[in-house]
């Protein structure tokens, strides 16, 4: 039967006719195995099926003849790409769109926490403000972006504005819920040790707002790369939005690509150092609960 | 009805407390109590949840404002923070804070952190049995501990008094009673003035010299019961027949009050 086959099944099915020795092993051969299985890393598995996929995508291509102008090949797009970092149009048109994100982003990051600071520090601030909030949270910010355009010209100030505006509310919402969710508890605990209103801030409020606000930074970073490809794309003479309309324009669609794949970097590079740098701020919720004995 | 005299370290006078309710009543938290506490007194506060005993620490702590009455600390009328230290339910440390950082949270915020703070940190972890834990974040340590942590900052600026609100109320009955010894042993050392807050009558009996009993709806002091047990106290005290007692006596005096509502 399958017993022959398996050699570890052949154990454990007939533990009644060895001596206890024997029987106390086959629970430890199948480990090894095991815990070698364990030790590759899950991303390798990530990375062999993205390979895969890419594989599966350039034989589509290849087999079913596919044109050029509609799914160029993966092979095409990494032409396109290093061509387009050979002639310097992807690296200049990047440094644009990044310099548009970076500047939105640092603007939506310094108004959404001091508007934060403000609202949960003050009451008539809050009872003004945050109904308008609310209200204007309900409006999808890109169909702002061709306003933007019109006021602020086509150059970089409508596109940082377009950014800031995309970005601002997540980071809002999740930096006045940070600074609300220190204890009522942790505030008195300060008072009864004489804290000032600052000191409370600085001591408790701050640093029990940071998981929040992280939280809304990963979410804003990614938007901001969004905002500035939108703002690009509604008017604009360079950066990465107006690469992929021009290239849109002259069919190109091996460029396009090559242009997603480099803000799709952008955005994956950005997020990793907003994670990273939460993870850094924010050490303590990381620890995990160790003893439990007095 | 408080005698009182040249020791007494807190006094209070008719306190009464009314919490406005959401319905648009009011609900009295306290009624109209009078105590005085001696220098040095290990004092429990007993009785049912809602009989106003937290209120009345946080009155003495200065956190809420009684609506008549009066709060006497010594005989001056000094700023009386800096003679108070305050144990909560919970430890409420904060998690971005080492053990040892977590002591000095007073020192920090009165820009007092010099030698002599770092110093009386470092006695109070040999103290608390914490020295091994100094560098460790509170969510490395048991309930037990943290709250050892919690007790220890609220020795930090030596203070007077001592007011503990449920200490130990969070945590296990096991190290519950461990907890009371410890502090007892801790107490002994300076003698501070302990006012501690507790819905267990048996622990309320093995710490204090005397029992403050309380009953809710208003919040009244039924009676203080004299414990003349020998210190220093350990855990057997409770089979005595004379702890038995006076256990029962403080029972029956919270019962007669509930019957009588």
């Amino acid at each position: 039967m399958s017993t022959n086959t398996q050699p570890p099944a052949t154990h454990r099915a007939a533990p009644a006719d060895l001596d206890a020795p024997v029987t106390a092993a086959p629970p430890q051969t199948p480990a090894p195995p095991k815990r070698r299985r364990r030790h590759v890393p899950e991303i390798t598995y990530s990375v062999l099926v993205f390979l895969g996929l890419l594989v599966i995508w350039q034989l589509v291509v290849k087999i079913f003849d596919v044109s050029n102008i509609l799914v160029p090949a993966p092979t095409a797009v990494v032409e396109s790409l290093i061509d387009g970092f050979q002639d310097g149009s992807l690296v200049d048109n990047s440094i644009v769109t990044l310099k548009e994100i970076l500047i939105g982003f640092g603007l939506a990051v310094g108004s959404a926490l001091l508007s934060a600071v403000l609202i949960t520090q003050f009451r008539t601030v809050e009872r003004v403000l945050f109904p308008l909030l609310i209200l204007t949270q309900t409006i999808p910010k890109v169909a702002m972006a061709p306003l933007l355009i019109v006021w602020f010209g086509i150059g970089i100030s409508s596109k940082v504005l377009t950014v800031a505006l995309i970005a601002f509310f997540p980071l809002l919402i999740n930096a006045i819920l940070g600074f609300r969710s220190a204890a009522h508890e942790q505030v008195e605990m300060l008072r009864s040790f004489g804290a000032s209103r600052m000191q409370v801030m600085r001591h408790l409020q701050v640093p029990s707002a940071l998981p929040h606000i992280f939280a809304g930074l990963e979410v804003a970073v990614i938007l901001s790369v969004t905002g500035a490809v939108v703002a690009e794309f509604v008017g604009s003479s360079e950066g990465l939005g107006y690469l992929i309309q021009a290239s849109n324009f002259t069919l190109d669609v091996a460029r396009t690509f090559a242009v997603i794949v480099v803000l799709s970097a952008i955005g994956i590079a950005l997020h990793a150092v907003v994670v990273q740098l939460g993870k850094w701020l924010v050490f303590w919720t990381a620890t995990p609960d160790t003893t439990n004995e007095v | 009805m408080p005698t009182s005299t040249d020791t007494d370290v807190i006094r209070l006078d008719s306190l009464s407390m009314l919490y406005p309710t959401k319905s648009g009543g009011t609900v009295q938290a306290l009624d109209d109590v009078s105590l005085s506490v001696r220098s040095g007194e290990f004092i429990s506060i007993v009785g049912p949840s809602g009989c106003g005993k937290s209120t009345l620490l946080r009155i003495i702590m200065g956190l809420s404002r009684q609506t008549s009455g009066t709060v006497t600390f010594g005989s001056s009328e000094e700023t009386h923070r800096n003679q108070l230290g305050m144990v909560f339910q919970q430890p409420l440390l904060l998690p971005w804070r080492t053990v040892r950082k977590n002591l000095m949270i007073s020192p920090d915020l009165h820009h007092t952190r010099d030698a002599a703070t770092l110093e009386k940190a470092e006695s109070l972890l040999v103290m608390l049995g914490l020295e091994e834990f100094g560098d460790r974040y509170p969510n490395e340590l048991s309930g037990g501990m943290q709250q050892r942590v919690g007790i220890g900052r609220a020795l930090m600026h030596d203070p007077r008094i001592l007011l503990m609100d449920e200490p130990f109320g969070a945590l296990d009955a096991m190290t519950r009673d461990q907890m009371g010894l410890d502090l007892l042993e801790i107490w002994d050392q300076d003698r501070k003035t302990v006012l501690f807050v507790t819905h267990s009558i048996p622990e309320a009996v093995l710490l204090a010299d005397r029992v403050v009993v309380m009953t809710p709806r208003p919040g009244r002091l039924a009676d203080v019961v004299d414990v003349s047990l020998p210190r220093p106290r350990r855990l057997e005290n409770i089979n005595t027949p004379e702890f038995g007692e006076i256990v029962a006596h403080i029972r029956k005096l919270l019962d007669s009050e509930h019957s009588a509502h």
